[in-house]
C-alpha cells in the first residue's frame, strides 16, 4: 500500500534492485506440477536458491492447466525466493487480471511478466474458450497504470494507491515478420515494460541482428533485456523445437554437436548417451551466454531449462555467474 | 455472407428420429451462394433423407421448399398455412432463418440442416474464409483493412504474436497470420508508423458481451399502430 517507502524502485524486488545496481542478472523458470503439491515447488526452488536472482512461475504454460502461478510464487516467497509471476490473457479478462494482481501484490508478489499466452489448442483442454479480452501490450500499460496512477484499468482510482510491480513482458527474436519484432518491443516498452525476457535463443547471429536494431533505436536504455538461454537435453528435443514449436529457429550448428556427442556411444547404453547429451546440452549453454554477454544492451539472461532444474546450477556456475549478488 | 455447412446426415436423422412427415426449408440467399441450404441442396438431401430412413425401415416423407430469405416475415409468411401438414420443419437456413420460422409459427417443432459457421467470403470456388466477428465496433481502418478480431486466433490489437512464423498461424498451418498480412498491407501502402500506436483495450461491450444487440432506427419504423411482429 501506499505507505510502503519505495526508495526510488518501482517494485523493489530482488530482480529490480540487481538489474538497476548493473549487475549481469540471471532469472530462472519453474513450471508448478499438475496437481496440488507444494512440496514440488519447494524441491525445484531448492536446486534453483543461489542461482538465480528471481524465478519465473509459469502460468498454465502451453494451455495445460497447472497449479496457479501466484500460488506457487508466494511458495517460492516462504522459501526465501523472489518470484515473477507470469500473468496470460488467454484464462482470464481485465477484471479477474487485476483482481489477481492485487491479490498477487497483497501476498508479497513484486514482479510479473505479462504474457499473451500459449493458444489453448495446444494444450490439454483444446474445447475450452479463451479470452484475449486484453493483449500482452494492453495488460502491460493496465500493469502500469495500476503502479503508477493507482488507477483501474476503466479509469476508476484504486483506493490507497494500487499495487507496485516490476514489470516484464516477452519477446521473440525469431518471430516473423522479422522486421517488425524490434518495433514490437519498442511497444512493450511504451506500454510501461521494466524488464523484457526473450524467447530460447539457438541462433546467435540472427539475435545479434535483432539487438543490433534495438540498441540502434536506444531501447536497451530504456528497458532491461534479458535473454532467453536454456540446455539442449538430446538430438530430439533440439530437432523438436526446430520442426514443433512455433516462432523457433535451432541453428544447425547445436544438432550437429549434439549428434557429434553421442557418435563413439553404443545406441543400446541409453544412460552413456543421455549423460553424453546432457554435459554437449550444458557446455552449449555456457559457450552461449559467454557470447550473449558480448552483445551490446543485453542485461542479463533468463534460464529456461523445462523440467531439468538440475541443469541450472553447472551453467551458471560454469558461465561464471555465480556467486549472486546479495543487495539490500 | 452468412457462411453454413450442412450437418452430418447422421445427425440430421437423429434429430429427425420419430417423426413421419418432414418438410425442408432451404433459403435463397447467404446459405444459397455458399452451397449449404438452398434449393438445391434441401432437394439433394431430401433424397438422400428419403433413400437413408427407407433403407432403415423406416421411410420419412420429405417435402420440399425455398424461400426467397428465412430471416424476413414476408418470406416465410406464405408457408403458415401449409406447416401444418408436417410434424417436423427441417431448416436449411442459417440460425437466424431457423429462429425466424420458431417465432414466426410457435406450434411447429424447428430444427438446424445446417451448422452457421461464420461471416465470411469465397477466395476460391469451394473455399470460405472468416472476416467479420460483426465486434460492433469495426477498426479495419487502423488494420489495413484485415480484421484481426476475425483473423488473429488470438484476436490481438497489438499483434504479432511470438508464434507467428512463415507467415502462417502456429494454431493452424493452412492459416495466414493475420498481422503479417496486416504488417504487410501497411507496409506496401506506407503506412507502417501507423501500426507503432498503442491499440487500447477494446470496447467489448459493443459486441456479443455487452449481452444480445438490438438496433433501433426510428426514422425507419413505421407508427405503433402499423407494426407487425
Amino acid at each position: 500500500m501506499s505507505e510502503v517507502v519505495h526508495n526510488g524502485y518501482k517494485s523493489g524486488s530482488n530482480l529490480e534492485r540487481v538489474l538497476v545496481a548493473g549487475h549481469f542478472a540471471v532469472t530462472g523458470e519453474l513450471g508448478p506440477p499438475k496437481n496440488h503439491d507444494a512440496n514440488v515447488i519447494r524441491r525445484k526452488a531448492e536446486l534453483l536458491k543461489g542461482c538465480v536472482d528471481a524465478v519465473n512461475i509459469t502460468d498454465n504454460q502451453t494451455a495445460i492447466v497447472r497449479m496457479s502461478s501466484i500460488a506457487a510464487g508466494v511458495i517460492l516467497i516462504q522459501e526465501g525466493m523472489d518470484p515473477v509471476i507470469q500473468m496470460t490473457c488467454r484464462d482470464r479478462n481485465r477484471l479477474g487480471m487485476q483482481s489477481d494482481l492485487l491479490g498477487a501484490a497483497a501476498l508479497g508478489i513484486k514482479n510479473v511478466l505479462c504474457l499473451t499466452g500459449d493458444h489453448q489448442s495446444f494444450g490439454n483442454h483444446p474445447t475450452a474458450k479463451n479470452v484475449h479480452d486484453l493483449d500482452s501490450i494492453q495488460l502491460v500499460r493496465m500493469v502500469k497504470d495500476m503502479r503508477d496512477d493507482d488507477r483501474f484499468q476503466c479509469g476508476e482510482e484504486i483506493p490507497g494507491g494500487g499495487p507496485r510491480f516490476f514489470i516484464g513482458a516477452a519477446a521473440n527474436p525469431f518471430g516473423d515478420p522479422f522486421e517488425f519484432r524490434p518495433y514490437r518491443l519498442a511497444k512493450k516498452v511504451a506500454a510501461g515494460a521494466d524488464f523484457i525476457q526473450t524467447q530460447l535463443i539457438y541462433d546467435i547471429p540472427r539475435f545479434r541482428e535483432f539487438m543490433k536494431r534495438v540498441v540502434d533505436m536506444g531501447l536497451h536504455e530504456k528497458v532491461f533485456i534479458l535473454a532467453g538461454v536454456g540446455p539442449l537435453k538430446s538430438v530430439g528435443m533440439a530437432k523438436y523445437m526446430r520442426d514443433q514449436v512455433p516462432g523457433m529457429i535451432v541453428a544447425d550448428e547445436y544438432i550437429e554437436r549434439m549428434e557429434a556427442a553421442v557418435k563413439h556411444i553404443d545406441k543400446t547404453d541409453k544412460k552413456a548417451r543421455a549423460e553424453a547429451w546432457q554435459q554437449e546440452g550444458i557446455r552449449i549453454c555456457i559457450e552461449q551466454i559467454q557470447q550473449i554477454r558480448e552483445i551490446e544492451g543485453v542485461a542479463g539472461i533468463h534460464m529456461m531449462a523445462i523440467e531439468w532444474e538440475e541443469a541450472i546450477r553447472p551453467i551458471v556456475e560454469g558461465a561464471g555467474l555465480l556467486p549472486r549478488p546479495a543487495i539490500q | 455472407m452468412i457462411v453454413g455447412e450442412q450437418k452430418p446426415l447422421a445427425e440430421i436423422k437423429q434429430m429427425l428420429a420419430g417423426f413421419h412427415k418432414v418438410l425442408l426449408v432451404g433459403c435463397g440467399t447467404c446459405v444459397t451462394v455458399c452451397m449449404a441450404g438452398g434449393e438445391k441442396e434441401v432437394g439433394i438431401l431430401a433424397s438422400a433423407l428419403r433413400m437413408s430412413t427407407r433403407l432403415d425401415g423406416n421411410a420419412i416423407e420429405c417435402d420440399e421448399v425455398t424461400v426467397q430469405r428465412q430471416c424476413e416475415w414476408e418470406y416465410i409468411d406464405p408457408l403458415g398455412s401449409r406447416l401444418a401438414n408436417y410434424d417436423v420443419v427441417l431448416s436449411l437456413a442459417c440460425g437466424i432463418g431457423v429462429q425466424t420460422l420458431v417465432q414466426r409459427f410457435p406450434n411447429v417443432w424447428v430444427v438446424p440442416g445446417l451448422n452457421t459457421t461464420f461471416l465470411g467470403m469465397p477466395p476460391e470456388q469451394g473455399v470460405w474464409e472468416e472476416r467479420c466477428q460483426a465486434c460492433g465496433d469495426c477498426i479495419l481502418d487502423k488494420t489495413g483493412g484485415i480484421c484481426p478480431i476475425a483473423r488473429c486466433s488470438k484476436q490481438l490489437l497489438n499483434g504479432p504474436c511470438g508464434g507467428s512464423q512463415k507467415g502462417v498461424c502456429e494454431v493452424n498451418p493452412q492459416t495466414p497470420c493475420a498481422w503479417q498480412l496486416i504488417y504487410d498491407r501497411m507496409s506496401a501502402m506506407g503506412r507502417l508508423e501507423q501500426l507503432l500506436e498503442i491499440q487500447p483495450p477494446k470496447n467489448w461491450s459493443a459486441a456479443r458481451h455487452g449481452g444480445p444487440r438490438r438496433i433501433i432506427r426510428d426514422d425507419l419504423r413505421l407508427p405503433e399502430d402499423y407494426r407487425t411482429a
